[in-house]
């Protein structure tokens, strides 16, 4: 009954594990992947105005002008990108349909993807969807979870597509710095390949300065696919607001997608979004709150005996069991059962992930220091 | 702001070890820039902020009122300020533009006992001309902190 391109999509091995931590109760959860923050209020208060204002219609399919119009301002000034409102931005219902739309716009059938792993589980599962063949191109945490150029070099001589890149990285945490994403744009820019970057935690990045992959030259902009939206720097998750900048050719292609499945994303949605990209001392604060936090637990999972290399960027860390011989899916089902601590095996994110764990800090500190005091016991009785 | 007094701010219970983990300075540093902010009133006092309508045979009364003072030569308004602030029963006092000078938060146990304080102690001053009272009905928030209500965060415990 089912098409066999979507029996071939796997479910993901730990959805048992999931399904656990939803049954128990009082978990402190560091599997959690949105802000631990509620909407600020200015954002929320204009969603209430806009309902008491009747807004309850559709919008265009690209979404409200005025959106497009905010969202081109914002990444001229804080960016120095140009991207037109009128045809170069589409606003979507979230960055998961960005990517679902981006990859059913270029994807043909067994055209290859590359997808950078460990990775966000939505990139393989649509590609596969849109009917790609993917390859995976490993990191390690050798080099701390970014790319290796020759392995790139590698992995791109099979003449994919397109490669799905994230930065900053869910899960790592990597951040690229401009120099270090020139070196790889170089060898893709050889290759032909597009390039889908998802950018949805540039604003939670606490080292250095974010630099998106359209902003390398001209060249880059042409041949990449943008995607960002306001679920994670702005605590909006629930609302649903993604945008894709790109060539207008590609933006066109990914409209007439978006029009038949999607429509336009609720108009609500969309006023709070404005309203959100004027909330910059909002999305500061909450921006240094996970800074402190991620100082705090990357310091004590690594004096705790956990390799994890220092994010610098999004809200997680990718720690590595290794010192304490047990498998991801052992040690968060023990994790859990004993301490009540809930992590993502790293598994998730690539069969290759075995030893590895997901630790969000989008949490509390009160509850981080809890957590670590509780992992601290666990594995002393692990010994 | 300094991460220290930052983090103080909101938690003026945490220790000086969770201090040092969160901030990455030494235990020593930490203290003697604690104390260097006692000493320089930069941090000022330790408080707990309390909730009395919770508190149920707890009496209290709080009210805002609104003072207008006739200030004197030389001294302004600071004189008669300190003549009214040192009384035990305010809370808070502001020298304020428009149209009244001073505002006090003043609590006692019953309205008796604040309006006791009005007309035997604030009224008969001479420099001031004219008091306004307003008792307070409900608070519903306090030093940035919602009292009444707070956000439900309904996120599920374990997403990617």
């Amino acid at each position: 009954m089912i098409a066999k391109h979507i029996k071939k999509v796997s479910p993901s091995g730990i959805r048992e594990f999931f399904d656990l931590v939803l049954g128990m109760p009082e978990v402190i959860s560091l599997g959690v992947g949105e802000p631990d923050f509620i909407t600020p209020w200015r954002i929320r208060e204009k969603a209430i105005t806009a309902l008491e204002e009747g807004l309850t219609s559709y919008t265009s399919n690209s979404g409200l002008l005025s959106l497009r119009q905010g969202i081109s301002e914002f990444l001229n000034s804080k960016y120095s990108l140009n991207y037109k409102p009128e045809n170069e931005i589409l606003i979507t219902t979230g960055v998961s349909e960005g990517l679902d739309l981006a990859l059913r716009a270029i994807v043909e059938p067994k055209d290859v993807v590359l997808v950078i792993s460990p990775h966000y589980v939505a990139y393989p599962a649509l590609a596969q969807i849109a009917g790609a063949k993917v390859q995976y191109l490993i990191t390690d945490e050798k080099s701390d979870f970014k790319i290796d150029l020759k392995q790139l070099k590698n992995a791109l001589s099979v003449k994919p597509k397109a490669i799905i890149l994230n930065n900053p990285s869910n899960p790592t945490g990597v951040h690229y710095s401009g120099s270090e994403l020139a070196k790889i744009w170089r060898l893709i820019a050889l290759s032909g390949a597009l390039v889908i970057s998802d950018e949805v935690y540039d604003e939670l990045t606490y080292d250095f300065k974010h630099v998106p992959f359209t902003a390398l030259d001209k060249k880059a902009k042409r041949k990449t696919i943008l995607l960002n939206g306001f679920s994670k720097g702005y605590a909006m998750t629930g609302f649903r607001v993604g945008y894709v900048c790109a060539d207008k050719e590609i933006i066109s292609a990914m409209t007439k997608i978006h029009s038949f499945s999607m429509m336009c994303v609720p108009i609500v949605s969309q006023v709070a979004a404005i309203e959100a990209l004027r909330a910059q001392r909002e999305v500061a604060d909450m921006r240094s709150q996970y800074k402190r936090r991620r100082d705090f637990v990357v310091k004590e999972l690594n004096r705790l005996g956990f390799y994890t290399p220092k994010p610098q960027g999004a809200f997680y860390c990718f720690p590595s069991l290794k010192k304490f011989h047990v498998n991801c899916l052992d040690f968060a089902k023990k994790l859990l059962f004993q301490e009540k601590v809930a992590v993502v095996p790293g598994k998730a994110f690539g069969d290759e992930f075995d030893t590895h764990i997901r630790i969000s800090y989008a949490n509390t500190l009160d509850n981080l220091k809890e957590a670590i005091i509780r992992i601290e016991r666990f594995i002393k009785a692990l010994k | 702001m300094d991460d220290i007094l930052e983090i103080l701010e909101s938690n003026a219970r945490i220790s000086f070890e969770d201090l040092k983990k969160l901030t990455g300075k030494s235990i020593k540093e930490i203290e003697k820039a604690v104390k260097s902010y006692e000493k320089k009133g930069i941090i000022v006092k330790y408080k707990a902020i309390i909730n009395k309508t919770k508190l149920k045979n707890e009496q209290n009364v709080v009210a805002l009122i609104e003072v207008r003072i006739a200030p004197q030569k030389d001294v302004g308004f600071d004189l008669i300020a300190e003549r009214i602030y040192r009384f035990p029963e305010v809370k808070n006092c502001y020298l304020l533009s428009g149209t009244y000078d001073l505002l006090l938060e003043v609590s006692g146990k019953d309205i008796q006992t604040v309006a006791g304080f009005v007309s035997e102690k604030l009224a008969p001053l001479s420099s001031v001309k004219a008091t306004a009272t307003h008792f307070m009905l409900k608070k519903y928030k306090e030093d940035g902190i919602i009292l009444t209500k707070k956000d439900k965060n309904q996120r599920l415990p374990i997403t990617y």
